[in-house]
């Protein structure tokens, strides 16, 4: 394998978990929610996708328990914001906390369990492909469905009805409750969808990319998918973009201290997080103040009878 | 078919505000034994463990009134950043940042004859560098509207490493057998004890007059109306004439620099050293006890104390009954869900509603 070959190989490993989680909270927020829980919830599908994989010796379902940790939290957060109409911002904060705190409980009797990688695809021809064929053709399970996940999401909000629904919800909705569209209903789906993708995002994190279980092994990324769908203005394909541009931050960060660059260890490690920062910025600066945020996006929504 | 409606109020009588967080504490409770039962201990037991024997003893108050210190400070500032509809929820970073500043001041003096002048140095420069990592979110806010959410939690990252390289760089102690630490702070550059026996400082009384400013702050002065206005009706804040950015910057300013008070405070109080992790997570707690506070600076101070229960009988429980610290966070985040749903009863009236037959 040339080195080429190899570093788009992690960089797709690095950029996959930040593609789920951003997509699905992309959704989310398009419906006019905003779940800070991110953290917790990745966490959380970490640590039940890792155990069920150890418990019932299948990768396969350790990541349907993930998919469903990862649900189950986000129905805490439904509950609150929609059911009790609290605080979004609050409420997600309240998530990411519990999160971190019942993943280091349940994931504490496998602190280092060991399991193979999830085996890649082989598709006989395409995977032997030079140069590309390997990082194209020869991925796991995890990486074709972040891709599924980007084309349908682009075409359930873009070209059908309702994906509209669900986008007029984000953009106003006591104009979508006055034309009799379930608001509330659909901002609940949307939050589950959310809550699902960030499961199956930390079950990457578990079962591919260490695979191992740690306390505290997302370390942000829930964070940064959350700023991710930021710097995409709420756009499915901007959130591939910017789920590979700091996918690619993460390993030439490791790559640059693999090769000895003369920069402490720990500047290195604070780059990912610098650059969301200069990322934020950068757009910001871009769009000069304009507003692309869903318009109802955070603002609970109690419909009147 | 019944279905449950929320309809808005704003008369939420005044016991109800007071008994709402007791009733979250009381739910966390009952959820905490559930926990304990499913995890195979007696409930009752473990209950004890983490609520009962933080507050059994004279020197075990001494101990809660430690952990509550940095609470109280932080979540202040805090109340004050949520009221006005500003989220800076890095504070944990701006703690960091703190002990960085003041134990600078600490380790620069170190040796030097002993100097009164050193200790009220170091609580300024932690409340400065506190305030100064706090000011980057809030003036990328008021400048180019990026969200201070995002940013001031990337920033308590960035403290962190920053901490790490210096104590394990520049700053390590070079007799200290290659241990990650700074030297240990002179006598001076230390929080004084005030028992002979036990950790309490002069911190928590630090932290009490802090309470006091900030209660008689939003209570009396045109400041503490200015906030609260902007929080609760931005545009008529704007009308009245309130400068909203302006505002920003003051609260981010005054949360930060109570973080980083914290944050020297902690380091020199407790430790009397830098060392690669200087908190349990207290910059995260905070925004728990600001919620179970009420946004209010009095609140805050109980608050301070029930959460700071949880990090002691925490430990005790790692101690005595082998469970992990993380049960700690579970107990912060399931309070913090109570006192979230308790809130919406006090917002809002609950109705019973017959449907489906109207559809008919």
């Amino acid at each position: 394998m040339t080195m080429f070959e190899a570093i788009l190989l992690t960089i797709i490993t690095a950029s996959t978990p930040l593609l789920i989680g951003a997509i699905g909270q992309l959704v989310c927020e398009r419906s006019g929610v905003l779940n800070l829980g991110m953290e917790g919830m990745m966490i959380m599908g970490a640590a039940c996708g890792f155990a069920a994989a150890i418990l019932s010796g299948n990768s396969y379902v350790g990541v349907l328990a993930a998919i469903l940790a990862g649900m189950a939290m986000s129905l805490i957060f439904a509950v609150l914001t929609l059911g009790l109409a609290a605080n979004q911002v609050a409420s997600g904060l309240a998530l990411s906390i519990f999160g971190l705190g019942l993943s280091g409980v349940i994931g504490a009797p496998f602190v280092g369990a060991k399991r193979d990688q999830m085996a890649k695809l082989y598709l006989p021809g395409l995977t032997d492909i030079p140069v590309i064929g390997k990082a194209l053709f020869g991925q796991d399970p995890f990486v074709y469905a972040s891709f599924a996940l980007v084309i349908g999401v682009w075409w359930f909000l873009a070209r059908s009805k309702p994906g509209l629904v669900l986008r007029a919800c984000g953009e106003n909705h006591a104009s979508a409750h006055a034309l009799g569209y379930p608001v509330l209903k659909i901002r609940l789906l949307a939050i589950l969808f959310g809550g699902g993708c960030a499961g199956l995002a930390g079950a990457y994190l578990s079962l591919v990319y260490t695979p191992f279980w740690s306390p505290g092994m997302t370390a942000g990324r829930g964070w940064i998918a959350l700023a991710i769908v930021v710097f995409a203005s709420w756009r499915p394909w901007r959130v591939l973009a910017g789920a590979y541009l700091f996918g690619g931050i993460t390993i030439l960060q490791l790559h640059a201290q693999g090769a000895g660059v003369k920069v402490p260890s720990q500047f290195m490690a604070a780059l990912p997080y610098l650059v969301t920062i200069l990322a934020l910025v950068i757009i910001m600066r871009r769009r000069g103040g304009q507003k692309t945020a869903p318009a109802s996006l955070g603002t609970p929504f109690v419909p009147d009878r | 078919m019944m279905r449950l409606v929320l309809t808005r109020r704003d008369d939420a009588p005044a016991w109800m505000v007071l008994v709402s967080p007791l009733v979250a504490v009381a739910l966390t409770l009952l959820s905490g034994a559930v926990m304990f039962a499913l995890l195979g201990l007696d409930p009752l037991k473990a209950l004890g463990v983490y609520f009962i024997s933080p507050i059994s003893d004279g020197w075990a108050l001494q101990e809660l009134a430690v952990k509550a210190t940095p609470l109280i400070l932080i979540s202040v500032g805090l109340s004050l950043c949520y009221l006005s509809n500003n989220w800076n929820i890095g504070a944990e970073g701006q703690f960091v940042m703190g002990a960085i500043f003041g134990g600078w001041v600490a380790i620069a003096t170190h040796g030097a004859a002993n100097d009164p002048w050193v200790f009220p140095a170091m609580m300024l420069a932690g409340m400065l560098g506190g305030a100064a990592l706090g000011m980057i979110p809030a003036i990328l806010k008021t400048r180019l509207a990026v969200n201070e959410i995002l940013t001031s939690l990337m920033l308590v990252y960035v403290a962190e490493l920053l901490l790490d390289w210096l104590v394990r760089g520049p700053w390590r102690d070079p007799k200290g057998f290659n241990f990650p630490q700074s030297v240990m702070f002179d006598k001076d550059a230390q929080v004084m004890r005030l028992m002979a026996d036990g950790r309490i400082n002069l911190g928590t009384p630090i932290a009490i007059i802090v309470v006091v400013i900030a209660a008689i702050m939003m209570a009396r002065t045109l400041k503490g109306f200015e906030i609260r206005l902007v929080g609760a009706a931005p545009r008529a804040a704007c009308f009245a004439g309130f400068d909203e950015k302006r505002l920003t910057w003051t609260v981010f300013a005054i949360s930060g620099a109570l973080a980083g008070l914290a944050g020297i405070i902690e380091v020199s109080g407790t430790m009397g050293h830098l060392q690669p992790s200087v908190s349990p997570g207290y910059g995260f707690t905070a925004i728990i006890v600001a919620f179970l506070g009420r946004l209010n600076p009095i609140g805050c101070l109980i608050a301070a104390v029930v959460l700071a229960i949880t990090f002691i009988g925490g430990e005790n429980a790692q101690i005595s009954l082998r469970l992990p610290l993380d049960v700690t966070r579970v107990f912060q985040g399931m309070l913090l869900f109570y006192v979230l749903a308790c809130d919406a009863v006090l917002n809002y009236r609950f109705e019973r509603v017959r449907t489906g037959g109207a559809a008919a």
